[in-house]
């Protein structure tokens, strides 16, 4: 097929940002033809501030320069501004006479600066603040003049005075507001800003409103005048008092726009050949000057382009920073509070702190930080998830590492960590690294961090930090969001909630029906996709979808657990960690037999057979002649336990048994990520049940359950669900809880932060409260395991996957 | 270079979407990867990351994700894919009726650049 002709205006961060993700989805349907109006490729808008202190050149802002259009055959035409399009003939013309068809246009013209229609206000010396033009003729002005005045105490306008400042000049900032960044901040806040910023030698003029500007003789501004008749010496004037979509062309084109050319939520304007991204945009009455939002409509308006037509842009909760070094303040939501809603606050106007977070009932709507902005991230994810808070509210304000969810072990103040501090502890990586990647890659995602640095690429316990260094780094640029609404990978543009749901709703019992229902990009997928839908088959379908092992991780296909040299692990299980000496014979016979390296008793209570040759995985099972500890899947792994009642002279329970029949009862059980239980028999809880997935401890009355601890990357105390009295109430109610982990829990989700994510209520509810329910839950379990065998069983004795333990002569 | 045809297997030895391993003495072994269209590929058993073996890893497409710390190789030249760099030397392979011939031992082909 004749690939389609897509025109783009305006060559900024939204549009470019479309066309990247166009290329990534559907490259080579379109030839593609860019217009900028700008002399210069795509840069880094937000980071002009940073240029113009002085902290980073042009050329570290850069986005994509004129090799990149190059090699994806995009024909670019710079200093081309397009000034009229045939909406019948479908092309476009610019001023220089060039035309272009289209059979697709995007529009992404942006904004431009708002200039106050002041006398003088085309005086020499009077700019705004809004490309690499305007920071420019700053830097030149500060080389020479000394007195300078910005117009508008918003964002911009205190960034750029920060850098004038910075740069020497004497800087003066006019406010019409009786306080700074009214959109941003509360009164409490911008004070705190207002006194930081009076040390660096600004001086703030508030309430004021300007007259005129006044000239010299030369045509040149030479000062300022207010409606209260006061002057003040200006040689510089930067306006910067809000920015108005760029309209201008669309109009023309008989395209209806409302402040903003007016979008659909698939971004396309009224007539539907022609999209429009950007700050140019009205999407339901809204028009974002934030760089988040607007690369979630630059997703969208893609995703659409390339034909696949299921996304929906439907509105962003925003979140701001200033980009002046050494001040922090970061705002989200509705922080300033309306009716109904209710604040906390803490105030240290001394040490420069000030924090506010705004409440509306059970959840987390608004927040204002200053000084201490190291949870904004977290603050911004609960607005935006909508997460019920009655349940941390007080610790809410004392930020995320008291509440416990991600941590590196209570480091997250990513601002104040030195470029030499260590981040990710897997890798080895340091924040100075990752901040180096995100400038000079142009990151604004965890996942690209991800895979530039390494940095959280293994345990991934340092995946809030440096998601802390991305915001501080580029601000709402960030593209942070949680698991939930993350695609599930590259291949598809579906979460696991939408996966599953599908998987469910539509009856897909095989992988290639699931990649074809949902119209997977890649022909079979990828290692983060496939073992994913493998899992999620299996757990929705038993009996009926076939578990696929080439979609399976290699330790889950071979059941026995790679090590770095190659050779694999063998973990015999141990039910409940009990043991006797013809078993302990066996291993130590196999261990001598097949010079087995190193033989280590583990954590969960059984025995560690390391160092051993792929090929002699069979024999080695087969002499063995015990069961899979499937120490290697995500699955069942062990149930540990105290020795209890029968010899302890304190246990109140059997314990030692209950684990025994609770492994039993679960073994072959594949789960979304690893599963460990442990018993223990009275409340000294020696078995350690306050850090398992389910832990069980006896008291003479019973048995308490809890679930969701976890001792591993983070430690992690398991949440009380109830108590029962018997022991088969125990099985009933763990299995129960198990099911339900088995059945909404995405890939790889610990029960801990499915229980995070679905609240202690949610499950409470359909284990403890519903009996049917429970019930139900328990038989859908029972039926799954009855299609499960030992698999180390069916390799030796069933010759199961032969192929993977034979070699082939060279 | 010399070109030592060697019929290793036939392609159903080989599962769709899975790796076979073939043994040299004295060399590095070498992993046959089946796609899910049954192309056939071979490399060095080796991730050019920690030496993960290649052949025990997810085939997707025309790569596979290294098992040790998921670097996907592409099959056709070894090379890494995305940020990663580095390469398993490829080894040129045939398919006739059903056979899998291997070019062995000499002709291990290298990257255009250094690996």
């Amino acid at each position: 097929m004749k690939p389609q002709k897509l025109v783009m205006v305006g060559n900024g961060m939204a549009g470019v940002r479309t066309l990247e993700e166009l290329l990534k989805l559907a490259s080579g349907q379109y030839d593609i033809t860019v217009f900028g109006a700008e002399p210069h490729a795509n840069y880094n808008r937000i980071l002009l501030s940073p240029v113009l202190t002085g902290e980073q050149s042009f050329k570290d802002i850069m986005l994509n320069d004129v090799d990149w259009y190059a090699e994806h055959g995009i024909t670019l035409h710079l200093n081309k501004k397009v000034v009229k399009i045939d909406r019948v003939r479908r092309e476009v013309l610019a001023e220089d006479g060039t035309v272009a068809e289209y059979d697709r246009l995007l529009l992404a013209t942006g904004s431009n600066p708002f200039i106050l229609p002041v006398p003088g206000k085309d005086l020499d010396g009077v700019i705004t603040f809004r490309d690499i033009y305007d920071v420019n003729r700053m830097i030149e002005a500060a080389q020479t003049k000394r007195h300078a005045v910005v117009i508008g105490g918003g964002l911009l306008g205190l960034e750029a005075a920060n850098g004038l400042a910075a740069r020497g000049m004497q800087v003066s900032v006019v406010h019409l507001s009786s306080w700074l960044l009214e959109r941003q901040l509360d009164p409490s806040a911008a004070k705190l800003l207002q006194r930081n910023l009076e040390t660096r030698q600004l001086s703030f003029l508030l309430e004021k409103q300007t007259e005129a500007l006044l000239g010299d003789e030369h045509g040149a501004v030479r000062a300022i005048r207010f409606k209260d008749g006061n002057e003040i010496p200006a040689e510089l004037v930067v306006m910067a008092v809000g920015i108005r979509p760029n309209t201008t062309l669309a109009e023309s084109a008989g395209i209806y726009c409302n402040r903003g050319v007016v979008v659909s939520d698939t971004m396309q304007t009224y007539d539907p050949r022609i999209y429009a991204v950007g700050e140019c945009v009205s999407h339901r009455g809204i028009a974002y000057g934030l760089v988040a939002p607007l690369f979630e409509q630059a997703r969208v308006a893609a995703n659409h382009l390339a034909n696949y037509g299921i996304g929906r842009y439907e509105g962003s909760v925003t979140s701001t920073k200033l980009k002046v070094t050494g001040i922090d303040l970061f705002s989200a939501g509705d922080f300033m509070g309306s009716e109904g809603t209710e604040a906390i606050t803490l105030a240290d106007p001394v040490g420069g702190v000030y924090k506010k977070l705004v409440v509306k009932g059970d959840r987390l709507v608004g927040a204002c930080l200053y000084g201490d902005t190291s949870d904004g991230a977290w603050y911004f994810r609960l607005i935006r998830e909508g997460k019920p808070i009655h349940e941390i509210r007080d610790q809410l304000m004392f930020g995320e590492s008291a509440v416990g969810d991600v941590g590196h072990a209570g480091e997250n103040r990513a601002a104040t960590m030195p470029d030499s501090a260590e981040v990710c502890g897997c890798n080895g990586v340091c924040k100075g690294t990752i901040v180096k990647a995100i400038r000079d890659k142009g990151l604004f995602t965890v996942d690209g961090i991800k895979q530039h640095t390494k940095a959280a690429s293994s345990c991934g316990s340092c995946s809030g930090l440096v998601e802390q260094i991305l915001i501080n780094c580029v601000g709402g640029a960030a593209d942070v969001k949680p698991k939930s609404e993350k695609p599930v990978c590259g291949c598809t543009d579906h979460n696991h909630a939408a996966v599953r749901q599908a998987i469910r709703e539509q009856h897909l019992i095989s992988i290639p029906a699931v990649m074809r229902y949902l119209n997977w990009r890649t022909p079979d997928g990828c290692a983060t996709c496939r073992p994913a839908l493998n899992y999620y088959l299996i757990s929705t379908w038993p009996g009926e979808a076939r578990d696929d092992s080439r979609s399976r991780l290699i330790n889950e296909r071979v059941h026995a657990n790679i090590q770095k040299d190659g050779t694999y692990s063998v973990v015999p299980r141990m039910w409940g960690g009990v043991t006797n000496p013809s078993e302990l014979r066996r291993i130590a016979d196999v261990a001598d037999k097949y010079q087995i390296p190193m033989v280590k008793v583990t954590g969960g209570q059984r025995i560690d057979l390391l160092g051993v040759k792929k090929e002699d995985l069979p024999k080695v099972w087969a002499e063995l002649d015990m069961p899979s500890g499937h120490a290697y899947g995500k699955s069942l792994r062990t149930v540990k336990t105290c020795v209890g009642s029968e010899f302890c002279r304190f246990g109140t329970q059997n314990s030692t048994q209950m684990g025994i029949d609770l492994e039993k009862d679960l073994f072959g059980m594949w789960s979304p990520a690893k599963v460990k239980l442990a018993v223990s028999g009275c409340p000294r809880n020696c078995a350690e049940a306050g850090i398992k997935d389910v832990g069980v401890i006896g008291v003479d009355s019973g048995w308490e359950l809890y679930i969701g601890g976890n001792g591993g990357i983070k430690t992690e105390v398991a949440q009380f669900l109830c108590k029962v009295t018997s022991h088969d109430e125990v099985l009933e109610y763990s299995g129960a809880f198990l099911q339900l982990y088995r059945e909404e829990a995405f890939y790889l989700e610990r029960t801990v932060h499915y229980l995070h994510r679905v609240g202690l209520e949610h499950i409470k509810q359909r284990v403890v409260d519903d009996a049917d329910g429970r019930a139900e839950l328990y038989a859908r379990l029972r039926y799954a395991l009855s299609f499960e065998q030992d698999p180390w069983l069916e390799r030796t004795k069933q010759g199961v996957d032969k192929h993977e333990f034979e070699v082939l002569a060279g | 270079m010399q070109q030592d045809w060697k019929a290793i297997c036939q392609i159903d030895d080989i599962p769709a979407q899975g790796a076979r391993v073939v043994k040299r003495a004295g060399a590095d072994d070498i992993a046959v990867f089946r796609t899910v269209d049954n192309q056939i590929f071979a490399l060095i058993d080796k991730c050019p990351h920690k030496g993960g073996p290649l052949s025990q890893g997810v085939v997707h497409g025309r790569a596979v994700t290294c098992p040790l710390h998921n670097w996907v190789i592409a099959l056709d030249s070894g090379e890494a894919q995305g940020p990663d760099e580095g390469c398993a030397g490829h080894i040129p392979v045939r398919l006739e009726a059903g056979t899998v011939y291997l070019a062995l031992p000499q002709a291990v082909a290298t990257c255009d650049h250094a690996c």
